[in-house]
């Protein structure tokens, strides 16, 4: 007889997980106990990364989704911040005559629109994504994060194609690439994680109030006037009042992200650091949200 | 202990009547409920089982031991599915513990997840994916899956292509070729035709064989007799029964039902309401002598009566009995106006209190227990009343033909048939 022996322990989402010797030692069996859960639920991040290739696949689904239904499918990745640059171009540039601090009207606006695209897709995609995955939560056990984490991540593709078209932008205007380009990651790591952030607190409020679809729009709206997309920074009194700008977290990845290839305006560090900590403050309430609604999806949805 | 698979102890689960049928609610009705909530003064704060709640599981509680193959039968709306979904972590239960060994795979849908825009390739990945398969391990088993499902020539096709058969032979294959220690299946054979079902089941057979643990939910008998050695029969949320299948089918296809050869109906079932102007008042069988009786010699006539009532004239109407077996297989359909003479003669039949009454001959039913089912229709026009599972009844084979032989005689039928036996020419 094998004896079984329990194992680590971890406690998470009303269910605990002992990891025991299976028959013959092969593969360690997990047992699984089923309770009623109370209260606040843990992150479990371990069980999410348990599940990483099914995240992949999501993402790689929602990709191939993409570009599979749409005649331009790739094309709309560009035409969609290119058509607001024109917009804003010709508004905010030409007509209110808004500076740019200096770089070439076009490039500015489109190096603005390309994280604030991402962080408005990532949203509204998550915000739908478990309502749109039913049919998945009410028929398969898996952690349900994964669901609006593939929608916020496959995002990333669309701005790889779209920066590509910057970077043509770019070397026609003639304007250089600064010596900071390095960070563009972790802006792009920041409107990744503001993005999810919001992406988990709208789909699982969606899951029980579906006003919150009818809302979204409103609030990405709201969200896009309040950000650094069509103006810099600079507008922004100098001092605490721009230290304060940067609680909306998309402040700090716009004003980054041109700062890092466009070497406009200034790194703006205070900015920056509100901004990240607004970022993380909504990523880690949206997860403890996400994970106490959890539980309830499959009943509600 | 350590060869139990599944170990539930007093399992329950509560549903909010507002979040039963997929219904949303709105941020104002949830507004309007805490509004109302503060009023209330918070006196509801411990979950109480109020008016608009219902269990659909309540104290369930049984094991189930390494590679055992246990089914799971009842009616609609029992708690079947519920039980399943507690078992694979899809929906958190309400109250008490179950302890599951081993990785789960639930089957509660064929094709969960699959894409019609993608290709029968990437949906094998897909849904593998969903299921709980790794990549690798997919990648292992995809050339079986394809010829599983016989979709070689299709792999590259968006599914959305695929005929309606193609499609569920892809999405059973992936299924299938899960290999968790414990696999959790909902009715996934109630869709395709026969020949896939035939398919699907051999599948489970080999799947049972391979000493994994199964809890099979289906309404198909005959799957469950094939596949299970035992069965939980489950009702109104709870465990009512588990025995060796046959003796569980046999308590599910009759229970409920009178076992005096007797069976009325009241008139205020919600099915008699809706039967109007035709009214069933009870069905008996009863013995040559006119004794009602549960239990019939087969070796001797006997009668079928069921007393019924009309509120108004009715043209057409047909009255019959279904005889089922009590594995629930269809045995015969007959009605009072067969006879075209006789539909002739009550092509009208007036208002009033009647009894269509059938004699079924000697020597025709084996032993066993039958079910009884009534209807009452007009053909083509309007069907009344049905009642599959009216009544129940056991035969005697004393003196059946060939007794004379100690054995038992397959079929539902034991009938005396003419035989002769000459010598053959040359």
């Amino acid at each position: 007889m094998v004896q079984t022996a329990p194992g680590g322990r971890a406690v998470g989402r009303g269910f605990v997980m002992e990891v025991t010797l299976g028959a013959a030692g092969r593969e360690p069996a997990p047992v699984t106990i089923l309770k009623p859960a109370r209260g606040w639920a843990s992150l479990d991040l371990k069980e999410l990364w348990r599940y990483r290739e099914l995240v992949f696949f999501l993402i790689w689904r929602d990709v191939k989704v993409r570009y599979k239904q749409t005649l331009l499918g790739a094309a709309w990745a560009v035409l969609k911040p290119l058509f607001s640059m024109i917009i804003f171009y010709i508004i905010f540039g030409r007509l209110a005559g808004i500076g740019t601090d200096g770089a070439p009207g076009p490039v500015f606006y489109f190096a603005g629109l390309l994280p604030w695209v991402l962080f408005q897709d990532g949203v509204t995609k998550a915000g739908a994504s478990l309502v749109a995955g039913s049919n998945l939560i009410t028929k398969v056990y898996f952690p349900r994060m994964a669901i609006p984490l593939a929608a916020v991540v496959a995002g990333v593709v669309d701005f790889m194609v779209a920066f590509a078209v910057l970077v043509v932008m770019m070397i026609s205007y003639g304007v250089h690439l600064t010596g900071w380009v390095w960070t563009l990651p972790l802006f792009l790591l920041l409107a990744l994680v503001t993005s999810l952030g919001v992406g988990l607190w709208l789909s699982a409020m969606n899951v029980a109030y579906r006003d919150v679809g009818y809302v979204t729009p409103f609030i990405v709206q709201a969200w896009l006037y309040a950000s650094p997309v069509a103006y810099s920074t600079t507008l922004i009194p100098q001092g605490p009042w721009r230290v304060l700008y940067g609680l909306n977290p998309m402040a700090g990845v716009v004003q980054g992200f041109r700062w890092a290839i466009l070497g406009v305006g200034e790194p703006a560090l205070g900015l920056l650091l509100t901004s990240t900590a607004a970022a993380l403050i909504l990523l880690i309430s949206g997860m403890v949200y996400f994970r106490r609604m959890e539980r309830t999806f499959a009943d509600v949805v | 202990m350590s060869n139990v698979a599944i170990h539930v102890s007093d399992l329950g689960k509560l549903y909010r009547i507002g979040t039963l049928p997929s219904g949303y609610r709105t941020l104002r009705d949830a507004l309007v409920e805490g509004v109302g909530g503060l009023l209330r003064r918070r006196s509801s704060a411990v979950r109480r089982p109020s008016s608009d709640a219902i269990w659909a599981l309540r104290h369930v509680s049984f094991h189930v031991e390494q590679g055992q193959v246990l089914g799971i039968i009842g009616p609609n709306g029992a708690g079947k599915s519920t039980l399943l979904k507690l078992l694979s972590r899809v929906t958190d239960p309400t109250e008490g513990y179950a302890e599951v060994h081993g990785r789960v795979g639930s089957l509660l849908e064929v094709g969960t997840g699959f894409h019609p825009e993608l290709t029968g390739r990437e949906n094998i990945y897909l849904n593998g994916a969903i299921l709980g398969m790794k990549r690798i391990e997919i990648e292992r088993k995809f050339d079986e899956i394809v010829a599983f499902a016989e979709v070689e020539k299709f792999i590259d096709t968006p599914v959305k292509r695929y005929s309606s058969g193609m499609y569920l032979r892809l999405a059973f294959a992936v299924a299938a070729h899960l290999e968790p220690e414990v696999l959790v299946v909902d009715e996934v054979l109630a869709v395709g035709d026969a020949e896939f079902q035939r398919k699907c089941l051999g599948k489970m057979s080999d799947v049972a064989q391979q000493g994994r643990t199964v809890l099979f939910v289906s309404h198909n008998m005959s799957a469950i007799l094939r596949l299970t050695e035992e069965t939980l029969v489950i009702r109104g949320g709870q465990l009512v029964m588990r025995a060796p299948t046959p003796e569980a089918i046999d308590f599910y296809m009759t229970s409920g039902m009178s076992q005096a050869g007797e069976r009325r109906w009241e008139l205020d079932e919600p099915a008699i309401v809706a039967a109007s102007p035709f009214r069933p008042i009870s069905l008996r069988v009863t013995e040559a002598t006119g004794r009602t009786t549960g239990q019939v010699m087969a070796s001797a006539p006997f009668q079928v009566a069921f007393e019924y009532e009309l509120a108004q004239d009715i043209t057409g109407l047909r009255v019959g009995l279904y005889l089922f077996t009590s594995r629930g297989e269809a045995v015969f359909t007959s009605f009072d106006t067969d006879d075209p003479l006789s539909f002739e003669e009550h092509a009208a039949r007036r208002a009033g209190r009647y009894v269509s009454r059938c004699t079924i001959p000697a020597d025709l039913l084996n032993e066993g227990r039958f079910v009884l089912g009534v209807n009452a229709s007009s053909f083509r026009i309007r069907s009344y009343f049905t009642d599959e599972n009216a009544l129940s009844f056991n035969v005697d084979g004393t003196g059946s033909p060939g007794s004379h032989w100690a054995e038992r005689r397959r079929g539902p039928l034991r009938p005396a048939l003419p035989w002769e036996i000459a010598e053959a020419m040359r």
